[in-house]
C-alpha cells in the first residue's frame, strides 16, 4: 500500500525549500523501495513552519516541519511516513492551535487540497454554490450576496451585493467581471494563496458573479509577480472549461460565462479600479474620474463588476451555505470572516481567517507570537502601504472596518506588518511618499508633485532641518494629498506619513507637547 | 524574407497570434519580453502599427510600466522586495549589501553582463521576509550569507 505524503506547492513555502523536499522525499523512499504518493497541495498558511510535510494516517494527517532536505533522511528513519516521531513532529495538523482557532470559509480548502485537482475540489464541496445559483433568478443571487453582508476585500470595503445590484440593473449587451488580483500591499498575500492553492474556487465565485449580473466574459486582472498564480489558474481554468464549468453552456445551463487571466506589469497603480481597467484595454494605468462608475460604464465602456480576489472566492460559500449563514459571522457592520495576513517581524507569520472583531493585539501576540526578533514590538502597519501605522496604544482595537476608521486607519485588505524597536518612523514616512512618487501614475498634481515634495521635505526633516517650518508644511502637504487627490494613492499616503508623526514624534526630532502645539 | 528563430520574425508571430484580442498591447508586450528579455525599440512601429496605434502611445504604454524594459537584461535579472514587510525584516541591510556586491545599483546591470537588479514591491512573500526573485525563483528569508550562497551556486552553474 503506497503512504501519502503532502509538500505544499505555495510559492512561500517554495522559497525555503519545498520543492527540494518534495525531491528529497522521492528520492529517499525509491531509495528505501517505499512506495509514495507525493501531493503538492496548498500551503496551510503556517509559514514558520513552511515546508511543512503531512503524512496520511488512520487518525488524520500528522504535520512535520519546518522540514529542510536534509531532515528527510532522518525523517524516513523515524518511520515518519507512518506518522513517527520525530523532533520536527507537530501532531495532527488539524489539531494545530493556530489553525483550530481559525473560522475558515473562504479557505476551507487550502493546504488541504491538491489546488489543481477538480475532483479533489468538488470532493471538498466545490462547486455546490454554483449549482445552487443555476436554479435560482439572477436578482436572487444579488440578494443572497447582499444579505451576506460581504463587503469588498480588496481594501474599500464597499458593500459587494449592491455593486452587484447595479450591474444587474443596467442593461447591456456585454457585461464584465474582471478580478482585482493585483495584490500589490506589502504584506498581504491572501490573494496569492488562494490563486496558487484554491483557483477553482476563484473560478466559481466569478461564474457565480457572471451568471447574477448576465456578464458573459471575465478577466482575471493578475499581477506580473505571482507567476506560480499564473501557472495554476491557467490550469484550472482550461480544467473547468473541458469539465463544462466554464464555457458556452454551464453544466447544460444553457449559461455562458468565459475567463482568461491577464497579466500586469509591476505597476502598483493597476490595482485601483479604473486604472485596471486602462490597463486592460491595452493603456497607460492612468486612473479615470468617477463617475461614471465601472458598475455603470467600466471595461471597454461597458457595465462591470470589479471585485478583489477574496471578494469573490467568498461567494462560493455563500451561495452554498446561504447568506445568513456567513452574516452569522462577525460584528456590527463588518459581516463574515477576513483573511487577515500576519507578516513582517512576527515569529509566527502567517494566515488566520477569522470572522471580524479580534483586537489587533489578540492577533499580534495570541497568533502572532510577538516579534521574532525577540524585541518589543513597536508599531504595526495594517492594511498594505497606504495603511496607517499604529501604536502599542491602539493594539486593543478590534479588527472591524469601523472601529478602524474611528482610529484613522484602515483595514484595507487584511495585511498587518509589524516592526520592532529598532525601527525609525521618519524613514518609514519618507518611503510612503518615495512609493507614492514612484507608483504615481501622474494623472494629478497632488500625487504626481506632492509625493516628490514630501519626500525631499521627509528628507530635510530626517536630517533635523527647519523642523519648525517643516514640520507643519508637511501637514499642509499631507492634507492637499488627502483633500486633492485623484484616487486612493495619492489620497491615503497620508495616512502612514501622518500616523507615524503623530504616534512617533520622537522619530521626527519632535517632543509630543510640539506636535500637539 | 525572415528566418523564423529571428528577433523581427518571433516579434511578428507574437503580434500576429494576439493583436485580435481585446486589449491586445499588454499580452504583446508581455509575449515579446518573454521571448527575447526586453522589448527592442525597433519593433514598436509593427506593434503600432498591427494596432492602429501611434508609435508614441506604444512606447507610452512601454515605459509606464516597470517590470517593461526596452534594454536586454544581464543573465541573472534580481528583484529585491522594498516593501514594508521585507523592511521590517532587515531587507534594507540586504539591498546595501546586494549593490555593493554586484557593483551595481537598482535598474543597471553589471559590466560582466552577469546580473541585473531591479527594485520590486512586494513579492506576496511577506511570510517569510526579505524576499528576493532571481529569475523565475523566488527566495524567502534571505539574508547577507544567503544572498552570496545563492549567487556562488549561480556562478557554477556558469
Amino acid at each position: 500500500m503506497s503512504i501519502t505524503i503532502y509538500v505544499p506547492c505555495d510559492s512561500s513555502a517554495i522559497s525555503i525549500g519545498a520543492d527540494r523536499v518534495a525531491n528529497a522525499i522521492t528520492k529517499e523512499a525509491e531509495q528505501r523501495g517505499i512506495a509514495v504518493n507525493l501531493i503538492r497541495n496548498g500551503s496551510r498558511g503556517l509559514y514558520w513552519l513552511e515546508p511543512m510535510v503531512e503524512v496520511a494516517t488512520d487518525a488524520g494527517r500528522v504535520a512535520y516541519g519546518p522540514v529542510q532536505s536534509h531532515d528527510v533522511s532522518g525523517l524516513f528513519d523515524a518511520d515518519f511516513h507512518n506518522g513517527g516521531t520525530h523532533p520536527l513532529a507537530l501532531g495532527l495538523t488539524e489539531e494545530l492551535d493556530y489553525l483550530k482557532k481559525q473560522q475558515r470559509l473562504t479557505f476551507a480548502r487550502i493546504g488541504i487540497t491538491d489546488p489543481v485537482s477538480l475532483d479533489d475540489y468538488l470532493g471538498h464541496g466545490g462547486y455546490s454554490g454554483l449549482k445552487n445559483a443555476l436554479n435560482m433568478p439572477a436578482a436572487d443571487i444579488v440578494k443572497c450576496v447582499t444579505d451576506s453582508g460581504l463587503r469588498g476585500r480588496g481594501g474599500a470595503a464597499f458593500p459587494t451585493g449592491i455593486k452587484w445590484n447595479t450591474v444587474l440593473n443596467t442593461p447591456s449587451e456585454q457585461k464584465y467581471i474582471i478580478c482585482n488580483a493585483d495584490e500589490g500591499d506589502s504584506g498581504t498575500f491572501s490573494d496569492r494563496m488562494v490563486m496558487e492553492s484554491d483557483p477553482f474556487v476563484l473560478i466559481e465565485g466569478m461564474t457565480i458573479a457572471g451568471i447574477a449580473v448576465g456578464a458573459t466574459q471575465g478577466y482575471i486582472y493578475l499581477r506580473v509577480e505571482y507567476p506560480h498564480a499564473h501557472k495554476a489558474l491557467n490550469t484550472a481554468i482550461d480544467k473547468a472549461v473541458a469539465a463544462g464549468y466554464l464555457g458556452n453552456n454551464i453544466l447544460g445551463s444553457g449559461k455562458t460565462f468565459n475567463l482568461e487571466v491577464r497579466l500586469g506589469a509591476g505597476a502598483y497603480v493597476c490595482g485601483e479600479e479604473t486604472s485596471l481597467m486602462e490597463s486592460l484595454e491595452g493603456k497607460r494605468g492612468l486612473v479615470r474620474y468617477k463617475p461614471p462608475l465601472p458598475a455603470i460604464k467600466g471595461l471597454f465602456g461597458q457595465p462591470t463588476v470589479v471585485n478583489n480576489v477574496i471578494s469573490l472566492a467568498s461567494v462560493p460559500v455563500i451561495l452554498d451555505k446561504g447568506g445568513e449563514y456567513y452574516r452569522d459571522f462577525g460584528v456590527g457592520r463588518s459581516r463574515g470572516t477576513l483573511p487577515v495576513q500576519l507578516a513582517g517581524n512576527l515569529k509566527h507569520t502567517g494566515l488566520v481567517e477569522i470572522a471580524f472583531g479580534l483586537t489587533l493585539r489578540e492577533l499580534l501576540y495570541d497568533f502572532g507570537g510577538g516579534a521574532v526578533s525577540g524585541r518589543p514590538i513597536k508599531a504595526v502597519q495594517v492594511g498594505g502601504p497606504l495603511g496607517a501605522y499604529l501604536p502599542e496604544s491602539q493594539f486593543d482595537t478590534p479588527l472591524d472596518y469601523e472601529a478602524f476608521a474611528a482610529i484613522w486607519a484602515v483595514v484595507g485588505h487584511g495585511g498587518i506588518v509589524a516592526f520592532d524597536d529598532t525601527v525609525d518612523m521618519a524613514i518609514m514616512a519618507k518611503y510612503s511618499m518615495e512609493f507614492c512618487a514612484i507608483e504615481s501614475c501622474g494623472k494629478c498634481t497632488p500625487c504626481r508633485i506632492g509625493s516628490t515634495r514630501g519626500y525631499e521635505l521627509m528628507d530635510e526633516i530626517i536630517q533635523g532641518q527647519n523642523l519648525d517650518k517643516n514640520i507643519p508644511l508637511l501637514r499642509s502637504l499631507c492634507d492637499t494629498l488627502l483633500n486633492g487627490s485623484l484616487c486612493a494613492l495619492g489620497g491615503m499616503t497620508p495616512y502612514p506619513v501622518l500616523s507615524a508623526l503623530n504616534h512617533f514624534p520622537e522619530d521626527f526630532g519632535i517632543n509630543k507637547q510640539a506636535n500637539i502645539d | 524574407m525572415t528566418e523564423p528563430s529571428t528577433p523581427e520574425f518571433i516579434v511578428q508571430d507574437i503580434i500576429t497570434a494576439l493583436k485580435d484580442k481585446p486589449g491586445a498591447l499588454l499580452p504583446i508586450l508581455h509575449g515579446i519580453q518573454d521571448a527575447l528579455g526586453y522589448i527592442p525599440a525597433d519593433c514598436i512601429p509593427n506593434i503600432a502599427a498591427a494596432l492602429n496605434l501611434s508609435r508614441a502611445e506604444v512606447h507610452g504604454v512601454i515605459s509606464f510600466y516597470h517590470y517593461f524594459r526596452e534594454t536586454p537584461p544581464g543573465k541573472h535579472t534580481i528583484h529585491l522586495c522594498r516593501a514594508e514587510s521585507c523592511q521590517a525584516m532587515g531587507s534594507m541591510a540586504l539591498e546595501a549589501h546586494v549593490k555593493s556586491k554586484l557593483g551595481i545599483d537598482f535598474h543597471q546591470t553589471s559590466e560582466d553582463g552577469q546580473f541585473s537588479l531591479e527594485p520590486v514591491y512586494c513579492l506576496g512573500n511577506c511570510a517569510c521576509s526579505p524576499a528576493i526573485q532571481i529569475n523565475h525563483d523566488i527566495h524567502g528569508r534571505v539574508n547577507c550569507e544567503k544572498f552570496d550562497q545563492i549567487i556562488t551556486e549561480l556562478e557554477s552553474l556558469a
